[in-house]
């Protein structure tokens, strides 16, 4: 169930009118069935898959915890029974013990992700290894269904799990709370990946009706519509039309296509979030933000700070961290240290933990090596951009543009075009023809490219053009307000006209202008010969 | 009190803007593409016809009511449409009978050969017209392709919404009325463009008419009996699409025992007196007024003499309504006419 | 140092090691200033909110704590509330000297 479809608007609308009839202690058991309902609705065949994970991770969770509040207990009374060594094995024998259900649980469903998702691709390499020793017949690939939202709901579930082996709270005791956790509908798609603690706090509480708090999620959502259907899904066609063509459409199209998959995917992603968000906001939940206007980042460290933010935070905390506080790392740096010097050794075992994380951050993302290669590619600019910091450093003592408007501009066009360059191996069918044809923008880009006729022929007209660009610009208006503050906060502190006439062309401007439904043109309405 | 007005100011402004934007984008059919707007332009005629004929353009391009009542006065109606399909004729039988019970429905049995939803396109310009009733409920539900939902023919604008660039001044000309584009459902066509070398049909695999066709056809031929409608099948004399024995021995089964009329006009092509170098204006598949008037005549002979529907050219209030029709009928005889001569097409467009 | 220690005192944090904590203080400031040299993390307050430090100088640093104090930060303490500010950082290091004692 797309979020852009009539039946999610249907569904939408019971489940909200039936959450604020129900007594608020009733709420979240109700969110749970309406959760189940969205993912049977999309295919039954899903739901076995994360009530696995629901359940082992609940009953693991809840083993850890429990196991590790009465240790505590019994620790607290009798620690002074005992030597400090004994204490230390005590302690250490305790968490051996726990990080043995921890490991299984964890790697059961990280196993089922990899094999959901990765059996395909690992069968791909092995044949194309063994097509090299000359061994053509292979294996054939299986057909596996991939559970919608499972590297979403499975990442969310391992932060939980994780975070309860560290102690940082309590498991949760319910396992029909612990199911709607995980399986929260509005989140189950495309994320955010929310954090137990976070959620936590606003899932499960009685929720009266509000009329601010739920105009703020409608006005949340409708902004999320108008971004996926009046930005994204017109400008689409034409980014489908570039990449399906690599012969024709070379050299400055393919630079417009990958601008275009910069709007394209910004609209469409932070689109999805504001429905998101704006969905467990007119029932009175807070999940958090996925991005803070992304592309104003001034290097590619701040933008993955501020693009897909839980997902960045997810691998900072559960993969970077422990790999790179392991004592493995610790040992690595010494020595590093000590044979490549202080300054540049310490760099080692946090490039060495950073080149893992943003792999596992392209394989994440999809089981292909354009996916790794673009993980991969995000890693290469971070490291030269942290090398360079010294340059840097010595450049603005002597050039004072540091803080300048274009300064800072210059730095965001970088980044839009360090990230649409890495993005173009979204695009392209494998990782040469995405060398290629990033190449080509330099080798082939010529004037004669520049023609009208060219982009019209790319499946829109002249008016989606300017549909699209004018939505940009709202975009980029709207993201320059936000700086100082909540645009909806503006807009509610709004004489009330203003705001319905803000509200009611926002409304207007998606109805008309949105790319959705069959479409319009008069050709299919020629009468022919009935 | 205030915020009661705010709210009630707030939704009628709202409202009365959707109402606008939806008349504005919904298509007009009043230039190029007459077809759509037919079905729509019954409802403003007064009622009480004795004959209405309910199908696609075999009817609707073939049968002229005007003929019919100035040579015999016959009150007739042709709720026609393009590629109308049999459910869609059945919900507009449906739908007439309940609105003004006419003596005898006549229908043309070629859309037996679809048994399932067909063209989007087409199902919009013969639903978007009628006014709502249970009948054109059941004919969304009965007619819609996958990619259709009921909702877009509940708010039209959610179908229409992408024709802003469109918009062209007929849209604002005709926000709130449309002008006829049919003679009491007739699509008349004056020019000719002769058949010529007409292929037979190629073999089908199957010659079967569908389950869901015969169902409906079931429906009508009972909902017909119950309402004490006398119900008429026929075959146009038009030569494509393909009509084949096959069918046609289907049909004269069906009607056989059912106990209904069923005239197959191509069968009399000579006692109609066609002349298929002069009586189409494309090649066969429509005939031009000359063969519709031609085609009149003979069925008004048969309506007249052998079925017995009354001649009601008495009636004062009537004849009023029907002079009306004809001064429109050999005014746009003489435009087409003088854009023949002129442009060398009906339209009086400058490019062919 | 005077006012720096009077307000860790303030905040409870050192206890009633008072010379030791001086001199662990010095050395953790001067980890951090050879991190970011343009930053007084005397009084610095958001590190890890207000962008001061990322993930990166929060394992540079951990690598040097550790190897300095001789202790274990694990991963699960890496936190945005532990790495805040000075006295943070050294309450977490003040924790772990404690439990390994």
């Amino acid at each position: 169930m797309l979020f852009t479809s009539y039946e999610f608007l249907l569904f939408l609308l019971v489940v909200f009118i039936m959450y604020y009839l129900l007594p608020g202690r009733a709420q979240w058991s109700f969110l749970l069935l309406a959760s189940y309902a969205f993912y049977f609705m999309c295919d039954p065949r899903y739901l076995i898959f994360i009530m696995v994970t629901t359940v082992t991770t609940f009953f693991a969770a809840k083993k850890i915890s429990d196991k590790k509040e009465s240790f505590d207990a019994w620790f607290k009374e009798h620690k002074k029974e005992y030597e400090k060594e004994e204490r230390k094995a005590l302690k250490a024998k305790e968490h051996s013990a726990e990080k043995k259900i921890f490991l299984a649980c964890l790697l059961f469903n990280l196993g089922i992700l990899a094999v959901t998702k990765y059996t395909n691709f690992t069968i791909a390499n092995i044949n194309s290894i063994l097509n090299t020793f000359g061994r053509p017949d292979g294996i054939s690939f299986v057909d596996l269904i991939i559970p919608m939202g499972i590297s979403f709901y499975t990442f969310q579930s391992m932060g939980y799990l994780i975070d309860v082996f560290n102690g940082k709270f309590k498991a949760q005791d319910n396992l029909f709370k612990f199911a709607l956790f995980v399986s929260f509908f509005p989140q189950l798609v495309q994320g955010p990946i929310s954090r137990y603690a976070d959620l936590s706090q606003t899932l499960y509480e009685e929720h009266k009706f509000d009329w601010r708090t739920v105009s703020f999620g409608l006005e949340r959502i409708l902004w999320g519509f108008f971004k996926k259907l009046v930005i994204a899904d017109r400008i689409l066609v034409v980014v489908q039309a570039i990449i399906a063509d690599p012969d024709t459409y070379n050299g400055f199209y393919a630079f417009a296509g990958a601008m275009f998959y910069a709007l394209e995917l910004y609209a469409d992603f932070t689109g999805g979030i504001d429905i998101t968000i704006g969905v467990a906001e007119t029932m009175g939940i807070k999940v958090t933000e996925n991005f803070i206007r992304p592309y104003f980042s001034k290097n590619i460290k701040e933008y993955w700070n501020r693009w897909h933010i839980t997902m960045g935070t997810w691998f900072t905390d559960y993969i970077f961290y422990p790999i790179s506080a392991s004592q493995f790392m610790m040992k690595l740096s010494k020595k590093s240290r000590a044979r490549l010097g202080n300054n540049l050794g310490k760099r080692v075992p946090v490039y060495l933990s950073s080149f893992i994380v943003w792999f596992t951050t392209g394989i994440w993302h999809g089981a292909s090596w354009n996916f790794i290669v673009w993980g991969l590619g995000n890693f290469v600019v971070i490291m030269i951009s942290q090398e360079l910091e010294p340059f840097y450093r010595w450049f603005h003592s002597k050039v004072h543009v540091d803080g300048t408007f274009g300064w800072r501009l210059f730095q965001v066009i970088r980044t839009v075009l360090i990230m649409s360059s890495l993005r173009m191996f979204d695009c392209y069918r494998d990782v040469p023809l995405t060398f290629k044809m990033f190449g080509s923008i330099f080798a082939d880009s010529c004037l004669a490219q520049l023609t009208p006729a060219a982009f019209t022929g790319m499946g829109i007209t002249g008016f989606d053009y300017a549909v699209v660009f004018i939505g940009m610009l709202i975009l980029v208006a709207v993201s320059l307000i936000q700086r100082s503050g909540s645009v909806r906060v503006k807009i509610a502190n709004c004489a009330a006209p203003v705001r319905f006439i803000i509200w009611y062309s926002l409304f207007m401007a998606t109805l008309i202008f949105g790319a959705y439904g069959i479409g319009y043109s008069a050709s299919q309405f020629i009468y022919n010969q009935f | 009190m205030k915020r009661i007005i705010t709210i009630l100011l707030a939704v009628t402004i709202s409202i009365t803007g959707l109402f606008f934007t939806t008349k504005l984008l919904e298509p007009k059919y009043m230039t190029g593409i007459l077809e759509g707007a037919m079905i729509g332009e019954y409802y403003d005629d007064p009622i009480d016809h004795d004959v209405v004929f309910i199908g696609d353009c075999e009817l609707y391009e073939n049968i002229s009511p005007v003929y019919l009542w100035e040579n015999y006065g016959i009150n007739s109606y042709i709720r026609g449409s393009a590629q109308q399909l049999i459910w869609q004729s059945y919900y507009l039988a449906e739908e007439t009978i309940k609105r003004e019970h006419p003596d005898m429905i006549v229908f043309n049995v070629l859309s037996m050969k679809y048994n399932e939803p067909q063209n989007e396109a087409y199902n919009r310009m013969t639903i978007d017209g009628m006014k709502w009733s249970k009948s054109k409920v059941d004919t969304i539900n009965a007619s819609m392709t996958e990619d259709e939902h009921f909702i877009e023919y509940l708010f039209p604008i959610l179908r229409y919404h992408s024709r802003w660039s469109d918009l062209n001044s007929d849209d604002f000309k005709y926000l709130f009325h449309r002008d006829k584009v049919s003679f009491n459902g007739y699509y008349m066509r004056v020019d000719v463009k002769e058949a010529t070398d007409v292929p037979e049909g190629r073999p089908l695999a199957d010659y079967q008419f569908g389950e869901n066709a015969y169902y409906y056809l079931d429906k009508l031929t009972k909902l017909c009996k119950e309402n004490d409608v006398k119900l008429v099948l026929v075959k146009a004399p038009t030569l494509y699409p393909y009509w084949y024995d096959e069918w046609d021995k289907q049909i004269v089964d069906y009607a056989d025992e059912n106990n209904l009329t069923y005239i197959n006009f191509l069968e009399a092509q000579d006692e109609i007196g066609l002349d298929w170098s002069k009586d189409t204006y494309d090649g066969g598949l429509h005939l031009n007024l000359a063969g519709a008037e031609k085609l009149s005549k003979y069925f008004g002979m048969i309506l007249s003499n052998d079925m017995k529907v009354p001649d009601r050219r008495g009636d004062e209030k009537l004849a009023k309504y029907w002079d009306s029709v004809e001064k429109r009928y050999n005014a746009e005889i003489k435009r087409q006419t003088d854009n023949l001569e002129k442009f060398g097409n009906v339209h009086g467009d400058t490019e062919d | 140092m005077a006012p720096m220690g009077d307000g860790l005192r303030e905040h409870g944090v050192l206890g009633g090691r008072y010379d030791n904590k001086e001199e662990k203080m010095e050395e953790l400031l001067e980890i951090l200033g050879d991190l970011h040299p343009e930053v007084d993390f005397t009084t610095a307050k958001d590190l890890v909110t207000g962008g001061i430090l990322d993930s990166f100088d929060i394992v540079s640093l951990i690598s040097e704590i550790n190897e300095e104090f001789d202790i274990t930060i694990g991963a699960a303490e890496l936190t945005p509330e532990n790495f805040a500010s000075a006295e943070t950082i050294y309450a977490l290091i003040k924790a772990k000297l404690d439990d390994e004692d």
